[in-house]
């Protein structure tokens, strides 16, 4: 297969471009939330429960408010009696949530009151005068133990620690496994972790009581946030405006701060004060709730003497924490690629979530398919060492080809298009694989262990709501559109703006390119805005991977209107018909007479002053809004269990090279490799800096970042002394190689890249750390693999 | 993570910092870099009720050879320390473990002194120390006295300086060059975080490659550094081979006193800690004959 | 408690301020002073996002508490830039290279590697990724803060 996007050029997107936003960001003129600095601005501290579980019998705050500075300190119950609780994604009634703990702390962490002072300082003092009276009381903090009749209930009100406890079938999976040849069943860990961005969640919130209006400002990447903040309020939208344009230092999906914001939007409107709530890194760690998936997988699979996989049953286990919020709805995504990028005709899914006392989960890059992807692909070399093949021949043999797209799967999802085995060749090429191999078997004979991984990954991009009515059946949503409004001004300049804000993704760089492309104008000279809320049409935000496909699809929607303004305007002057122009960079000349010619500053003109040259009845100045639906979707779940998610289905196959110290169980990568396709590439810097961070984000998921709980229920690692962020000596040089293959579903054939290597490169670690242990005859199916564990599976029965 | 209020003064001498210690009472502490001091007070771990700063006090910086010392003081930086020609020649064991020790950010403001005063039961430099039998120097305004390194670390972050005591220097012995090499090893999770295990050993080799003289200590394996006694009396005139080192080395269960905590169980620890140790003297051992640089 | 009136030299100029003695000198800088281009990540000595330059070295500006800084020259990420506002050559290949996503931890790997360039005007990728060891970095994997540095290396040596 040809490099596709050979076949068109482009004037703009697919080439090397410098990122727009990175500007700012070398100079030191971000504007980060911490940067807005407001008169008069107080700061809040948390309290936090000490207890795994707790009932608050009272809070006495008389000796923190005599201090000096101090202004307010709320408490749950004030909050309880006074705001709406916060959106839960599941239909879970009894479970109502508010942002500080009432009647019961759930976790070791949890805020239980908010201090107010004029400095950050002086609150932080007051939270230590702040007497609560706690009971405390019996706690659960293992998923399985959780699940028991016994175990105690994090929310009694509930009735049970199970939030939800789904299954679907696709296909005849019985009659499968029945006819196959093997089969074989293990348990593979996820362990809680998450992707902590450097910038901990940050809101400031300012009541105007002239205008009667909520300003905010916030390190916010949430769907729906001015609407989640007016419902727990009692506000109208329009009594909301959330300034977008402040920067976001990273989020990775984690940065949904409603709770934080609906606290200090309280506390405006209470104390008449801008208020801020900047979480320290240790609030931001146990009580920020930005934890990730915590999943045990029960994975079964059918297959035969040729290592063709029939079918597939899966059991997710998921440790929500103590609510609700999006968690369990992560389980869903995985819906969506949940046969991989591989032929399996049957499949089962047994998704469950379950409550502990352990701070809750929020959304994380690829929204659960990172740890689904790392399950699937364990499975596949299991199927490969039973049967004594190759693991890359084993996923040749059961990868989708490239002539059976588009392929629906059993769970009822069509996947766009795709070459996998033109990726995987590509990059076995690329990386050498034989010499990888080689290199390995020397390593081997020095003494060491030595292992090659692979995995062959699937990012499902361009996300749609579809998994909320999927998991919630009186949530009938299905709308997901994103949006983008067009000003060319009166003297030719053009500006765009969005209605969410950036964490790294650079979509004003997107809306210039994308804008220059289909108008043919420089993009550097266009400028994208991330406009107040109040000024904004409808987005959903940058979730889901989604951004390239949905606002790139809106800016181009929008930018397709201008052109047909500007040619309807060049039609009436010229008094020809449309189709007899030729818009060549924002001029437009009449086909066959080069020298009748309308250049852009002279249309534009004419669009803002000239009503006169206007085509009768038409609407003066220039621009145009296009809010786009999510390409297939737009429908509820069919009755029969299947459903379409995503539009977009990018491919990615990772090949490390990794040696183990034997004695010390410390794991060295020493090569990397990665194939990718997410279709056509619009910023390659861009899309290139995603999977190369999603791929370090994926090496910690591995081998270092954990959020370790004791006995006690208590968080052991809730500092970055304890959580380990892999630094520049952990994460190695990537060697990359791309090929193409574009969604036919797409403006310019792009997907998401926007989870990539995340969800790759986990599956693709473990596998080489179980291809270095493999001689022994051992294996580890549990993230993060650690020095520790490595080593006591080496060493540790002498003990 | 902000500190709870104290006082601050800023001395120009030892004489005013041991006045000021001694006026200031059990709470007041000396700053020199503060890289863990300042973290442990943001968490209010540590909140100190007045912080004398001594980085303006000239005398307490500074590397000087005093016959076969090697003296440090106190002040000195970590990053000062670590590019000191005269401690890369003369004491290359310690040049090595620094480079373990933190970031270049960190190493620019640490001092010397304040590690050994720390005291982690993970840190390099408190190691070094105990390998190499350091001589403390401590000053009040009661007089100065000298402690030994195997006297001075008391436990996990808790040494037998007094309360009113500044440290001064540390001296470290420098060994006779010849036949003589240094290994150090540490095993760490990533590449710059405390060890779980290291070891720091020096050798002198006779003539014919038998070990005249050997100094192994290991550290993140007990609550203080701690010399491996037997360890080096069961290979002292031995002519160090690999198995002997490892069977020495295997046999230091009932010296260690490893801990658990959310990096790696006490298990691990005392399993790391024998190979740590092993490869420290190895490499020390190769380095003496020269087969190692 | 004690409130100390506070000189520094911030980018060359001559700036202060009062603070409490537990003030850190990143929330000094931010805060009394209104230089927000060095960023607050973890407040305990680990990510790096608050590198600033003293007396000519990289060193954590939470590290350290204003008062001891008293006296002494500050460079931040917005001394970087030339005296026209013109990019220094390493501010440039970040740019390039697209050496960052979010930008949050972007001063202070300009910090660490600005001084690395100081000092070794021709790293090779060990030293760099030395350098930037004790800065963290969730967005890039580091890879092109490397290219960008070793790009940065190569136009001073060539204009040199």
């Amino acid at each position: 297969m040809t490099d596709t996007t050979a076949a068109k050029e482009y004037r703009y997107i697919t080439k090397k471009r410098r990122v727009t936003e990175d500007r700012r960001f070398i100079t030191g003129r971000g504007n980060f939330a911490a940067d807005y600095n407001l008169p008069g601005m107080l700061h809040v501290a948390m309290v936090t429960s000490p207890y795994a579980c707790a009932e608050i019998k009272g809070i006495n705050a008389e000796a923190a408010l005599a201090l000096p500075g101090v202004r307010y300190v709320l408490t749950g119950a004030e909050l309880f009696e006074n705001i709406n609780p916060l959106l839960s994604g599941l239909d879970l009634p009894n479970i109502k949530r508010i942002p500080l703990a009432h009647e019961r702390a759930r976790y070791a962490g949890e805020w239980v009151a908010a201090v107010v002072a004029e400095s950050r300082h002086i609150a932080e003092d007051a939270v230590e005068l702040v007497e609560v009276d706690y009971n405390p009381i019996d706690f659960v903090i293992d998923p399985e133990e959780a699940m028991q009749p016994e175990a105690p209930l994090v929310h009694p009100q509930h009735g049970s620690n199970i939030l939800c406890d789904k299954s679907w079938v696709w296909g005849d999976v019985d009659g499968d496994f029945d006819a196959a040849p093997h089969s074989l069943a293990f348990r593979a860990r996820w362990s809680r972790c998450s992707t902590i961005p450097i910038e901990t969640f940050v809101v400031t919130a300012k009541w105007d009581e002239g205008k009667e209006l909520l300003d905010v400002w916030a390190s916010i990447q949430m769907p729906k946030y001015p609407e989640q903040i007016a419902r727990a309020l009692s506000l109208p939208v329009n009594a909301i405006n959330v300034h977008f344009d402040v920067d976001v230092g990273g989020s990775y999906g984690l940065k949904r701060g409603i709770r934080q914001t609906v606290i200090v939007s309280y506390l405006t409107r209470k104390l008449r004060a801008p208020v801020r709530f900047n979480e320290d890194r240790l609030e931001n760690m146990s009580g920020g709730e930005m934890h990730g998936p915590d999943r045990i997988f029960d994975m079964e699979v059918a297959f035969d003497d040729e290592g063709i996989m029939h079918s597939l049953k899966i059991k997710a286990t998921d440790d929500a924490g103590c609510y609700p919020g999006r968690a369990p709805l992560q389980l869903g995504k995985p819906v969506s690629a949940i046969v991989g990028p591989y032929r399996i005709k049957s499949a089962s899914y047994n998704a469950i979530s379950v409550t502990t006392n352990k701070t809750s989960q929020e959304a994380v890059r690829g929204f659960g398919q990172a740890p689904t992807n790392f399950a699937i692909e364990a499975m596949v070399d299991k199927v490969a060492r039973k049967l004594g093949m190759d693991r890359d021949e084993v996923r040749r043999r059961n990868m989708i080809r490239a002539d059976e797209f588009p392929y629906r799967i059993p769970s009822g999802s069509e996947y766009d298009s795709g070459d996998y085995h033109t990726v995987l060749d590509k990059l076995q090429t690329s990386a050498g694989w034989q010499e990888l191999l080689t290199k390995r078997d020397a390593i081997r004979a020095e003494g060491k262990l030595a292992g090659v991984g692979i995995s062959t990954c699937l990012e499902p991009s361009g996300g749609n709501s579809s998994f909320e009515p999927f998991f919630n059946p009186k949530n009938d949503t299905t709308t997901w559109m994103e949006s983008c409004l067009i000003k060319v001004d009166m003297l030719g300049s053009i500006t765009a703006l969005m209605g969410t804000s950036t964490s790294g993704q650079g979509h004003e760089s997107l809306l210039s390119v994308v804008i220059g492309e289909i108008l043919e104008r420089d993009p550097d000279t266009i400028r994208g805005v991330h406009a107040e809320s109040l000024g904004a049409l409808p987005s959903n935000s940058p979730v889901g991977s989604r951004m390239a496909i949905m606002l790139g699809g809106a800016a181009a929607g929008a930018a397709e209107k201008i052109k047909k303004q500007l040619l309807e305007i060049a039609a009436h002057n010229f008094q020809l018909p449309v189709d007899r122009l030729i818009y060549d960079g924002g001029d437009i000349s009449v086909e066959g007479d080069p020298d009748k010619v309308m250049n852009w500053h002279l249309l534009i003109d004419i669009a803002h002053r000239q009503y006169h040259k206007m085509p009768l009845g038409s609407e003066p100045g220039l621009q145009a809004q296009h809010t786009w639906e999510v390409p297939t979707g737009g429908a509820l779940p069919a009755e029969d269990g299947t459903v379409q998610m995503y539009p977009c289905y990018a491919f990615e196959a990772h090949i490390p090279l990794i040696a183990i110290d034997p004695d010390t169980g410390q794991v060295e990568i020493l090569d990397y490799h990665m194939g990718h396709d997410c279709g056509t590439v619009l910023n390659p810097d861009i899309v290139r800096g995603m999977s190369l961070g999603g791929i370090a984000h994926g090496i910690g998921a591995a081998l270092y970042e954990k959020f370790e709980y004791d006995e006690g229920g208590q968080h052991l690692s809730g500092s970055f002394m304890d959580y380990l962020l892999p630094s520049s000596h952990e994460i190695p040089h990537v060697e990359m190689v791309k090929h193409y293959t574009p969604s036919p579903l797409t403006t310019f054939g792009q997907k998401g890249s926007g989870e990539s290597g995340y969800l790759g490169a986990p599956a693709a670690i473990a596998s080489a750390v179980n291809d270095a242990l493999a001689p022994l005859g051992k294996s580890i199916d549990t993230l993060p693999m650690r020095v520790r564990d490595i080593e006591a599976l080496l060493n540790g029965q002498t003990e | 993570m902000k500190a709870a209020n104290f006082d601050y003064v800023r001395v120009a001498s030892i004489n005013e910092a041991c006045q000021a210690l001694a006026d200031g009472g059990e709470d007041a502490r000396i700053i020199a870099g503060g890289q863990t001091m300042i973290p442990l007070m943001a968490m209010r771990l540590a909140r100190p009720s007045l912080l004398i700063d001594i980085n303006d006090v000239s005398e307490l910086a500074g590397i000087t050879v005093a016959g076969d010392h090697l003296i440090i003081r106190a002040g000195t930086r970590q990053a000062d320390t670590l590019a000191s020609e005269v401690v890369k020649s003369q004491l290359p064991l310690l040049a090595d473990a620094l480079s373990h020790v933190g970031h270049t950010q960190t190493r620019n403001r640490g001092t010397i002194g304040g590690s050994l005063v720390n005291a982690d039961p993970s840190a390099e430099i408190p190691l070094i120390a105990q390998t190499l039998d350091a001589t403390i120097v401590a000053q009040s305004t009661r007089g100065q006295r000298t402690i030994a390194a195997g006297d001075f670390f008391d436990s996990a972050m808790a040494t037998t300086l007094a309360p009113d005591e500044c440290l001064v220097e540390a001296r470290f012995p420098i060994w006779p060059s010849e036949n003589t090499g240094f290994g150090f090893h540490e095993v760490s999770i990533r590449n710059s975080d405390y060890a779980l295990a290291a070891a720091a050993a020096q050798t002198t080799l006779d003539e014919n490659g038998n070990c005249l003289r050997l100094s192994i200590a290991i550290c993140g394996a007990s609550p203080a550094p701690l010399r491996l006694i037997n360890v080096e009396q069961a290979l002292t005139g031995s002519e160090l081979s690999d198995n002997m080192i490892k069977a020495a080395c295997a046999n230091i269960d009932d010296l260690i006193d490893p801990q658990s905590d959310v990096h790696a169980d006490a298990a691990y620890r005392g399993r790391v800690a024998k190979v740590v140790a092993a490869r420290a003297i190895g490499d020390a051992r190769d380095r003496a004959k020269g087969i190692l640089v | 408690m004690s409130e100390h009136k506070i000189t520094l030299t911030v980018n060359g100029r001559e700036m202060s301020g009062h603070a409490e003695a537990r003030l850190t000198l990143v929330d000094f800088l931010r805060d009394v002073l209104g230089q927000t281009g060095t960023h607050i990540g973890c407040e305990h000595g680990v990510c790096g996002a608050c590198s600033v330059v003293m007396d000519g070295k990289p060193v954590r500006s939470c590290l350290m508490f204003a008062v001891m800084a008293d006296g002494h020259e500050i460079t931040t990420v917005e001394g970087l830039e030339g005296p026209n506002g013109e990019l220094s050559p390493l501010q440039d290949a970040f740019w390039e290279n697209h050496a960052m996503q979010c930008g949050y931890c972007t001063p202070g790997m300009l910090i660490a590697t600005h001084t690395l360039l100081q000092e070794n005007p021709d790293p090779d990728e060990a030293e760099i990724r030395e350098a930037i060891g004790g800065n963290l970095c969730r967005c890039t994997g580091y890879q092109q803060i490397v290219e960008a540095v070793q790009m940065a290396a190569k136009k001073v040596q060539e204009a040199s």
